[in-house]
């Protein structure tokens, strides 16, 4: 599908905001929930862009840069598997391949970060410069340029794939054979174990392995929704922070009470 | 001093809403100065009058702060405590703030990252993704609006918090109620990891592992069924009592690891990019190579 230049402009607009967002971090624009339903949003493509940014949320559930590990730009994934997926026209069957076609472009994207941050480190120099002069607005200025070339990082890739055009990834998408996409769907599928298991490794000491486990088995009855697996969720956590603190002074009363009545048995003796 | 120098409310929201753009300057160097000094701009130009003293006040908040961006809020909170009283001659010097500062920021990090990016951010993502799925709209309306809510309330709580506090902050911090909130978001967060592992994470084998002819009467047979609708629903009443549809049997080799319990596939998959990323392999070389693996076993007829 091909876009009018208002859309163009839009597409470029959501790409800049996904771009901020990528390193602040607070409204969450970056997420592919929001970022893709924006992009379906103003290319008129909802319902399909939705259905992506809800399998690319599941991929990046757990992405985050913690530590030495460095996961894909979750920002460029869900920016450039959307306008991918506009541009392909396949609607929701083209999903899989949107995905696919993605993640290698948001691994090329941390490249981008990488220099960005760099750049960073040279606006704060002129900050202090600013700083030593007592010059409010340059440094509010500054902040901001530095938070622009943030969302500039998103849109010069979100541009260039408009730039490509429809038909080329039209072609492209086209030209993937049927075992290829199917394939791209079986690995999209086991992708989502990463994101969990960097998240995992973060929180998972000898005492939370229980509570892992309990949801891994809890979650087998389809009944349960996400909202009932949060209450057991919460409700376990409830129960175990107040049966840790108690567990202490129920165990000195337990001591104090066995004791009290033998203690008076035998002083009756 | 004859006059005593107060924020205002309305320079503590400029404040709060200046501290979104914390990390937005962020560098290699000196992590989020450049956006902690961005933030506490409005109280700078408030509680100093002479040019030389803001100047001051702008050079040692350009000093290193790094934290999780929305428990700098409290952090921000006792600064500004601590600036006010300074402006109002109390003797605070600029080692003191540092030291509130760096003091605060480990620990607080420490919180954050359980709390909103292992435990919040991954249930609303999954309940927002999990609506998408479906098509709905909801699903990133909720997360949207559920995730800025919760963010903006509790940096701006945090912050008046922080700034009621002031100084004391510290020793509230070393109580238990901290170590209860990660504690228990770590408990919520695993208890919905282990969830979403079991739902979300689909690995499926197809190859059969076995093909066994049924005898008569456990399947349905087709040849001679009633005519019409009559048949129909012999067939299905047929069914809802249990038979099966083809006279030869397959079990998949899906189905017999579902039998033990399902997902466990998907479980050792997780644990697998555990232990993966624990001998140090990228994610980014782990995610690339189960489009591999996904590719290949899909051609091999094995997914």
């Amino acid at each position: 599908m091909s876009l009018n230049a208002i859309q163009i402009i839009l597409v470029i607009f959501v790409a800049f905001l996904a771009g901020m967002e990528g390193i602040l971090d607070e409204f969450e624009f970056h997420q592919p929930l929001v970022a893709c339903t924006l992009i379906g949003l103003v290319t008129g493509q909802l319902g399909p862009c939705i259905v992506l940014g809800g399998s690319l949320q599941m991929i990046a559930l757990g992405w985050a840069n913690i530590g030495a590990a460095v996961a894909p730009d979750a920002a460029l994934a869900a920016v450039a598997s959307a306008i991918i997926l506009v541009l392909g026209g396949q609607g929701s069957k083209g999903i899989n391949s949107a995905i696919a076609l993605a993640v290698p472009l948001a691994v090329a994207g941390l490249l981008l970060t990488t220099i960005v941050r760099t750049l960073a480190t040279a606006i704060v120099h002129i900050m202090d410069r600013e700083a030593a002069k007592g010059n409010f607005r340059a440094i509010d200025m500054w902040q901001v340029i530095a938070i622009c070339m943030q969302g500039v990082r998103i849109a010069i890739p979100a541009g260039l794939i408009l730039a490509i055009g429809a038909d080329p990834v039209k072609a492209m998408l086209n030209a993937m054979p049927a075992w290829l996409t199917d394939g791209l769907g079986i690995g999209g599928g086991m992708v989502v174990a990463v994101g969990y298991a960097m998240v995992i490794n973060m929180m998972a000491t000898r005492e939370m392995w229980p509570f892992f486990a309990l949801g891994f088995v809890i979650a087998t009855i389809p009944d349960l929704t996400l909202i009932a697996l949060g209450t057991i969720g919460i409700s376990l956590a409830l129960i175990y922070l107040a049966l840790s603190k108690m567990g202490g002074s129920a165990s000195n009363g337990a001591v104090a009470n066995t004791g009290d009545p033998v203690g008076d048995i035998i002083d009756k003796y | 001093m004859a006059e005593n120098i107060r924020l205002t409310k309305k320079d503590r929201i400029s404040v709060w809403w200046r501290s979104t753009f914390l990390q937005g300057s962020w560098n290699y160097e000196r992590m989020q100065n450049g956006g902690w000094t961005y933030s506490m701009i409005p109280a700078i130009k408030k509680l100093y009058t002479k040019k030389e003293d803001q100047i001051a006040a702008l050079k040692r908040h350009m000093e290193f702060f790094n934290t999780h961006p929305y428990l700098a809020s409290p952090v921000l909170g006792v600064t500004l405590a601590l600036e006010e009283e300074r402006a109002n001659g109390a003797p605070i010097d600029d080692v003191a703030i540092q030291g509130v500062k760096v003091g605060m920021m480990g620990p607080l990090a420490g919180v954050g990252d359980p709390v909103f990016w292992f435990t919040v951010r991954p249930i609303l993502g999954a309940l927002g993704a999990s609506l998408a799925l479906t098509g709905s709209i909801l699903g990133p309306i909720i997360f949207f609006v559920a995730w800025n809510i919760i963010r903006m309330a509790f940096m701006w709580y945090t912050q008046e918090f922080g700034y009621k506090a002031g100084s004391k902050i510290t020793e509230d911090m070393s109580g238990g109620l901290l170590q209860d909130v990660t504690k228990g978001a770590s408990i919520l967060g695993m208890f919905i990891l282990g969830s979403l592992v079991n739902r979300w994470v689909s690995v499926k084998f197809t190859p059969v592992v076995s093909s066994i002819k049924q005898s008569k009467g456990a399947y349905i047979d087709w040849a001679h069924l009633p005519k019409g609708a009559e048949g129909i629903k012999t067939a299905l009443s047929q069914q809802a009592s249990g038979m099966s549809l083809d006279r030869v049997k397959q079990t998949t080799l899906q189905q017999n690891l579902d039998s033990l319990v399902p997902g466990l596939a998907a479980l050792l998959l997780t644990l697998f990019c555990m232990w993966l990323l624990k001998k140090k392999v990228s994610p980014i070389v782990i995610i690339l190579g189960l489009f591999v693996v996904g590719v290949v076993f899909h051609v091999i007829h094995l997914m």
